[in-house]
């Protein structure tokens, strides 16, 4: 089973949705044992990162995380703010400390371009880096991003980074995998049938 | 690079669609889950459903609505209509929605937008402003469906919104609501000139053509209408398909066809 991790915010319905449509058997939860048990764990995210790490830690969900993706190596997917997550800090309204599972500070795109709007709204499309997992047999990698803030990987780790997408100069992080570890800035659950695939793409790469 | 957006509205009225001309609702259409379906598979890039029921008590059945269509619909869906409170725009989210509408709220009590944008983020919040030309054939921005003017000029509205922290603006025009003589092209380009937000444009749309003026000559980012994609077979295709020829930098038109599981698995409850 998926588990989809509710910590209050995020549209965990449109993730629950999505892989319903594949025939996937998947709940969304913050007990401790459900995620234990779980195939893989999903982290969507709309909203601001310091009031999502700050429910994730009133949750206790933090240290299931931890002990689950970076212990027990269980694949981890995060979505959106389920990928800012992942880094060392976010200046988001502040500064504000994030998983730190990937060298990198989340910045506010900001665009050379003035036709190019802040935020980020829409279907661009992404510069594949790495093919495979993914992207496999994805011909035109299209999504629909939707965000204001961006994962500045550390230069140590930029071989993480699978895909690419320029927005005005700023080389946002459009999907990254390190080890167990997948999360794309964009939303697959609402980027039509290549977003789909997408998805199944992931469970493919966790199952082979 | 980011591409022009092509988003039909979807407005519901007591629980069914209706078309709307100067904001007076007119026919029954049919059902939105009915519509939604439709939308999907022709390579529509958004979805926006808005409530304009006035009577009370059938905010249950919009929420029933947006449940049904969530689980059809894998492009991004806007919900809004009569939104008051975080605790609702929360609802809307975990119902499926990406972004919430925000509009009659937004200029009684403009702390809502800062408070929904720092829970929500900005890119989830939408403020939709309602134009119309008043007595001095000034733009003058309306609320409650239209009614009531604000004394705002538009585009001191617009700055604002940006300020508080919304993120994205829908410009209607009501003048042009349903008359199919195109978008107000002059309001839109000063709303779009003044703002460093996305702006999608809504009213009037009665030609394909009409898009592509939003888009060139109105600077619009994305463009959006509700009748003209009612009544007709692939309406939304088409019209997809007019704005590439026309050189606009879009998604291609495909039809998309993701069929729902034989026996779903709706185990869970909202």
């Amino acid at each position: 089973m998926l588990a989809i991790v509710d910590y209050g915010m995020g549209n965990v319905r449109s993730i629950y949705n999505a892989f319903n449509l594949l025939g996937e058997e998947v709940c969304i939860t913050d007990d401790k044992n459900t995620l234990s048990s779980a195939e893989a764990i999903i982290v969507p995210g709309v909203g601001a990162f310091s009031d999502g790490m700050k429910n994730l830690r009133e949750k206790n969900l933090l240290e299931i995380l931890e002990k689950e993706v970076i212990e027990k190596k269980k694949p981890y997917l995060g979505i959106c703010l389920g990928l800012e997550f992942l880094a060392e800090k976010s200046l988001e309204g502040g500064s504000h400390t994030g998983f730190g599972w990937i060298k990198g500070t989340v910045i506010r795109l900001q665009p050379n371009t003035p036709s190019l709007r802040v935020p980020h709204i829409g279907w661009n499309d992404t510069m594949v880096l790495k093919k495979e997992g993914l992207f496999k047999e994805i011909q035109k990698p299209t999504f629909y991003f939707l965000h204001s803030y961006y994962l500045k990987v550390d230069e140590s780790e930029k071989n993480i980074i699978t895909s690419i997408c320029d927005y005005g100069g700023n080389q946002i992080t459009a999907t990254l995998q390190k080890d167990n570890i997948y999360a794309v800035q964009f939303h697959p659950e609402k980027s039509q049938s290549t977003g789909i695939k997408l998805l199944k793409n992931f469970l493919d790469d966790i199952r082979k | 690079m980011l591409k022009n957006r092509l988003i039909p509205n979807i407005i519901v009225n007591n629980g069914h669609v209706v078309q709307s001309r100067n904001f007076k609702h007119t026919n029954v259409v049919g059902y939105a889950i009915t519509a939604v379906d439709f939308f999907n598979n022709w390579a529509v890039d958004e979805i926006i459903i808005l409530d304009v029921s006035r009577q009370p008590g059938n905010r249950d059945q919009f929420h029933n609505i947006i449940q049904g269509v969530s689980r059809r619909s894998f492009v991004p869906m806007t919900v809004g209509g009569w939104i008051r409170d975080t605790t609702e725009i929360n609802q809307f989210l975990k119902e499926g929605a990406d972004k919430v509408s925000i509009n009659t709220e937004a200029v009684n009590n403009p702390n809502f937008i800062s408070d929904a944008a720092k829970m929500f983020g900005s890119q989830c919040i939408v403020v939709s402003i309602d134009v119309k030309k008043n007595q001095v054939n000034e733009y003058e921005v309306f609320i409650d469906r239209g009614r009531k003017p604000t004394g705002l000029h538009p585009v001191e509205w617009v700055k604002e919104v940006e300020k508080l922290g919304a993120g994205e603006i829908f410009l209607t025009s009501i003048d042009h609501d349903g008359t199919k003589q195109g978008y107000d092209l002059k309001l839109l380009q000063q709303v779009c000139e003044n703002v460093t937000i996305p702006v999608i444009a809504f009213g009037g749309v009665g030609k394909w053509q009409d898009f592509v003026d939003g888009i060139k000559i109105g600077k619009a980012d994305a463009v959006s209408a509700a009748n003209i994609f009612h009544y007709t077979q692939q309406s939304t295709f088409n019209a997809k398909k007019y704005l590439v020829e026309a050189g606009l930098n879009m998604r291609m038109p495909e039809f998309y066809k993701l069929s729902t599981p034989r026996n779903p698995k709706y185990t869970e409850t909202y």
